[in-house]
């Protein structure tokens, strides 16, 4: 069988579909044989997944409605029940830990709308230009897929590296070869501290981007751009008003997904600070960690993460009913 | 047919590596009277080494007694969590190592078997401990959870040929004379406009670090971090006093390079050290560092104070650093465990393993031996006696460090930045860390 | 797209770009592997002044690497394979079958992605533990709870993409093979995957990669003989001193068979993601 047959997949890619669109293809002979059947289809991953996700997920809002800390850590079961405390002193504004949530919170959104412009924008660009066949395309889809491959680790210890105030590479450029700056900033405290993770966080992330948004790109059939290009519109244009509404279903479930990964960002600001990030640049997921992990204080964590659970579920909600046509929001 | 074998082959591996999975695992916390399982942390340069080191004396100990010890050794990135892990489910080693400013809040957990009447009297009683160590197993009052193992305490390392050349006779021993010194210490070498010796160093992104000094400076300038009743006082006139002289170094002062602001532990002290940008440091146990960069031009002296002559909580020059021990309450062999901190902390695995790891003996005897007799030990053991006190002994100390630690790395980074750091600056900084302190936990 | 004269100045600038961006930490990484620790500590030079290949050789030793090679492996691919396999069938059903909870099973795995990450960490080892007590399987320090964790990590995604790529393959294909006589889960295992197998690729190298380069479930589920590469990495960096040449050499070794079977796979990835696609 030839891969030809198959139609444009692109639009459907990434959404799953209406189920009710699969139901014409059953025979009504066979239906009552059938109902087992996805349900064993599901079962193995269902199991995993209360297992490891629902189950802990939870325990962890069940913790935050208790006092879990070193108190009463070693035997958690009977820890205090403490209703709404938890979220009473997280949201409180006069409680100086809602004040650090707060700012965390605004700090994220903020981060995760100039990264996730970033690294679409270069995704965007490498998935285009890469789209038409040249010679080195297969090296250069290769070299632009590295950063996401590379551990997250690796990656940001490198940067790490680099951002040295003395010593580091984007310093001596600057400072030394290029001589655009007089005096060395620093990058992973004060101010540039923020600029630092967006950096090293869009650089880790376009390559998905490039990703998905080239795979959605192949399935543009090229007569549509003829035909537009034959009646005179720019390449800009066609950009504009082919290619952008033709990935819309794919682009916004990119866009969804990497909002949600890259607000809950937590290893890029770990490993470039540590367990305490700067002020100007603490993002929610280290803050979440610094209150159970470093405190063991895991009521107050645990009140956090509900929030943010809450939080995220509307906004997707919204951003799905919005962006996605009606029928394709199954997910 | 393809697909089918594909598939086949791939629930193959599948099933053999269930397989593999299972039979591949560790033990845990053993109830299993011939073994018991220790968890080391990380002393040596590299955690093979300190494996090495450890086998050793473990070795000595199952030929005496038969047991068979389970050796893991833990990087710091991760002790604190598994600790966690252990404590919350149960699960966990039998012997294990803490650092000793950990010892009051893991007290407070219940987790950990206290030392007191037979388990106290099976490592030797309190009195053959050096006492300042002794004290930061536990809250005051209280029956200690842990007992030391190893000591360590801050002292100032200085670059001998530096101190010469700028005709300084003798290391300062007062605060105003250090400020003085590193100021004459601080110049521009080479003549291009760029300092480029700096009188001190210092690691002003350790969190621990700058908590250690907010502490010994606060006591030196008559205030304390906590209150009686554990209340933070952070406030306190001393304690603002005391930080705004460490931020000073950098900001008013100028004697700290403004990159130091980034530097995250002592190698990065030991390397400017070793480099010869800077004359002066504060340290607990550079030596190794300082060997490796085959530098030997320094000597160590006592951590100035505000008059030569303090004593008493005003003499403080160094909190008790160190590592200690605990057996887990839910270990399965509590006998053994004990037993084997008993023989880790004899006086002549204190001398091997002190000796071993550059770290000094926890239990006066073992200063005997003629390897702790040089000066720089003998410092650090006048030190740890007579100058040193331990971190506020209170289950929220690890929270403490950890939020002042931070405000004085941002007011260090503030200061690096060209910014000026005034009183109030500090003063507010360290109110907000309190105030954080007391909505948690 | 047809392309223009100032398409192709555009797109050799835009590549260049991209280019030199995804290259500089690379490169960074790449000279910093080969140099003497005195030279990496002081400030950074592009150009080496000496080379040398021991950090390659330290490496194995300062920290028992191949040891953790081996765990990494192990523990990686078996969760790959599990994962894509319990992915393709429950995408399968996702995708083709109606039933009960159908929506709700896909909220619900969605909503996994919106909870911290970090936040997992302590109930998974409390419940580990209990499984542990109650029926005697060793979770926690073994391969088996890490196995476990990271194919249900990667699950979610998994199931959301594959979904949508089986029902863009047009039902005639299966019910072919169905009025043969194969039934639906031998027109499943015929017909969908194979023609899917570059969408499974897909997910299977993501799900490949993030159980790699995992660092915090690891450091609490491992044990001294269970410890993957991602903890090692972490060893080079020790409370005394970090040895920045070992820590790259390293990286580049650890990075080596992602990168390695990344490469060999992404010729499928794109064909097949892009199923049909019209050059």
């Amino acid at each position: 069988m030839t891969v030809n047959v198959l139609p444009p997949a692109s639009a459907e890619q990434q959404t799953p579909p209406d189920p009710h669109q699969a139901a014409p293809l059953q025979p009504a002979a066979r239906k009552k044989k059938r109902s087992l059947l996805p349900y064993a289809l599901v079962a193995p991953a269902a199991i995993a997944e209360l297992l490891v996700h629902i189950v802990p997920m939870i325990l962890g809002v069940y913790i935050a409605f208790i006092t879990l800390n070193q108190l009463s850590i070693a035997n958690w079961v009977a820890a205090p029940f403490v209703g709404l405390q938890n979220f009473v002193t997280t949201l409180d504004p006069s409680s100086p830990i809602a004040g650090q949530l707060y700012g965390a919170l605004g700090r994220t959104v903020l981060f995760t709308v100039i990264v996730v412009a970033i690294a679409w924008s270069m995704g965007m660009l490498g998935a285009v230009l890469l789209t038409s066949s040249f010679k080195g395309r297969g090296i250069l889809r290769t070299l632009f897929l590295v950063p996401y491959a590379l551990p997250s680790y690796v990656g940001t210890i490198a940067w790490a590296f680099m951002f040295n105030q003395r010593d580091g590479a984007i310093n001596r450029f600057l400072v030394d070869d290029l001589g655009i700056l007089s005096e060395r900033p620093f990058w992973l405290l004060g101010g540039n501290s923020f600029w630092a993770i967006v950096i090293v966080t869009a650089w880790q992330f376009w390559p998905f981007a490039f990703l998905m948004l080239l795979a959605a790109l192949q399935n543009i059939p090229n007569d549509v751009y003829e035909a537009a290009a034959l009646d005179g519109a720019s390449l800009w244009k066609q950009f504009l008003q082919i290619t952008l509404p033709m990935i819309k279903p794919a682009n916004a479930v990119l866009l969804l997904i990497m909002s949600l990964w890259i607000f809950n960002q937590f290893n890029v600001p770990y490993v470039l600070f540590g367990p305490a990030s700067p002020e100007q640049a603490t993002l929610i997921s280290p803050l979440i960690y610094q209150q159970s992990f470093n405190n063991w204080n895991f009521g107050l964590g645990g009140a956090m993460s509900v929030m943010l659970l809450v939080v995220l579920l509307i906004a997707s909600a919204f951003y799905i009913r919005m962006v996605l046509p009606k029928g394709q929001h199954d997910d | 047919m393809n697909t089918k074998f594909r598939w086949v082959a791939a629930l193959a591996v599948g099933a053999v590596a269930a397989g593999s999975m299972t039979a591949c695992s560790a033990s845990g916390g053993s109830g299993d009277d011939q073994t018991i399982t220790y968890w080391a942390s990380n002393q040596a340069p590299t955690v093979e080494r300190d494996a090495e080191v450890l086998q050793e004396s473990i070795d000595r100990y199952t030929e005496e007694t038969g047991v068979e010890v389970e050796l893991e050794v833990i990087p710091w990135s991760d002790l604190y969590n598994r600790i966690l892990t252990a404590v919350s489910s149960g699960e966990g080693p039998d012997v294990l190592n803490i650092g000793n400013t950990w010892a009051v809040s893991l007290q407070s957990s219940g987790a950990f078997v206290p030392f007191e009447g037979d388990a106290l009297e099976k490592v030797g009683g309190q009195d053959r401990f050096v006492q300042s160590s002794f004290a930061t197993g536990g809250a005051e009052g209280q029956a200690p959870t842990s007992v030391p193992l190893y000591g360590l305490a801050y002292s100032l390392y200085y670059n001998t040929a530096m101190f010469e050349e700028a005709g300084i006779t003798e290391p300062p021993a007062t605060w105003e004379e250090f400020v003085e010194d590193a100021k004459a210490l601080t110049k521009d070498t080479d003549g291009d406009g760029e300092i480029d010796q700096w009188g001190v160093t210092m690691a002003g992104s350790s969190i621990s670090n700058n908590a250690h000094q907010a502490f010994v400076r606060g006591l030196q300038n008559g205030s304390e971090l906590y209150d009686e009743d554990g209340n933070p006082t952070f406030t306190e006139d001393g304690i603002v006093t005391g930080v705004k002289q460490w931020v000073d170094l950098i900001g008013e002062d100028g004697v700290v390079s403004p990159s130091d602001a980034e530097s995250v532990n002592g190698s990065d002290m030991a390397a400017t050290f070793a480099e010869g940008r800077a004359a002066m440091f504060f340290d607990q146990a550079p030596g190794d560092n300082l060997r490796q960069r085959d530098f030997t031009d320094y000597a160590a002296a006592p951590v100035p104070m505000e008059t030569a002559d303090a004593s008493g909580l005003e003499g403080t020059q160094s909190h008790v650093a160190g590592i200690n021990i605990s057996v887990f309450e839910n270990s399965g062999n509590k006998d053994a465990a004990l037993d084997f901190v008993a023989h880790l902390t004899s006086d002549d695995e204190q001398q091997y393993l002190a000796e071993s790891f550059s770290a000094l003996p926890v239990v006066t005897a073992a200063y005997d031996d003629p390897a702790f007799q040089t000066e720089a030990i003998q410092l650090k053991q006048v030190t740890l006696e007579d100058h040193a006190q331990p971190m506020p002994l209170f289950p929220s100390e690890g929270q403490m460090e950890t939020l002042v630690g931070t405000a004085i790395k941002d007011l260090l980074a503030q200061a690096a930045q060209g910014n000026e750091v005034t009183e109030d600056d500090v003063r507010s900084a360290l109110d907000s860390a309190a105030s954080q302190m007391n909505s948690a936990g | 797209m047809i392309e223009t004269r100032g398409f192709k100045v555009f797109r050799f600038f835009g590549l260049a770009f991209l280019s030199f961006v995804v290259l500089v930490p690379l490169y960074v990484v790449l000279t910093t592997s080969i140099k003497p620790l005195a030279d990496v500590q002081g400030l950074f030079q592009w150009i080496p002044s000496r080379v040398t290949l021991e950090p390659y050789v330290q490496i194995w030793q300062t920290v028992p690497l191949a040891q953790y090679f081996r765990n990494s492996l192990v523990i990686t691919t078996s969760a790959t394979v599990l994962s894509v396999a319990m992915a393709v069938l429950a995408a399968y059903a996702l995708a083709r079958l109606r039933f009960r909870g159908q929506r709700s099973f896909s909220l619900v795995v969605l909503s996994t992605q919106m909870f911290p990450g970090i936040l997992f960490l302590l109930p998974l080892f409390l419940i580990f533990v209990q499984i542990q007590r109650t029926i005697g399987v060793q979770l926690t320090g073994s391969y088996l709870g890490l196995v476990i964790t990271y194919m249900t990590f990667s699950l979610p995604f998994s199931i959301w993409m594959l979904t949508g790529y089986f029902a863009s393959i047009p039902q005639e294909l299966e019910e072919a093979s169905m009025i043969d006589g194969t039934g639906r889960l031998g027109a499943l295992f015929r017909v969908i995957i194979p023609v899917a197998k570059p969408g499974i690729i897909a997910v299977a190298v993501y799900a490949f990669i993030t159980a790699w380069g995992e660092v915090l479930f690891a450091s609490v589920l491992t044990s001294k003989d269970t410890r993957t590469l991602s903890i090692g990495l972490r060893a080079y960096a020790s409370q005394q001193d970090v040895y920045w040449n070992q820590l790259m050499a390293a990286s580049v070794v650890v990075s080596l068979p992602v990168l390695i079977g990344f490469m060999l796979v992404q010729k499928h990835l794109i064909t097949g993601l892009s199923s049909g696609a019209v050059k």
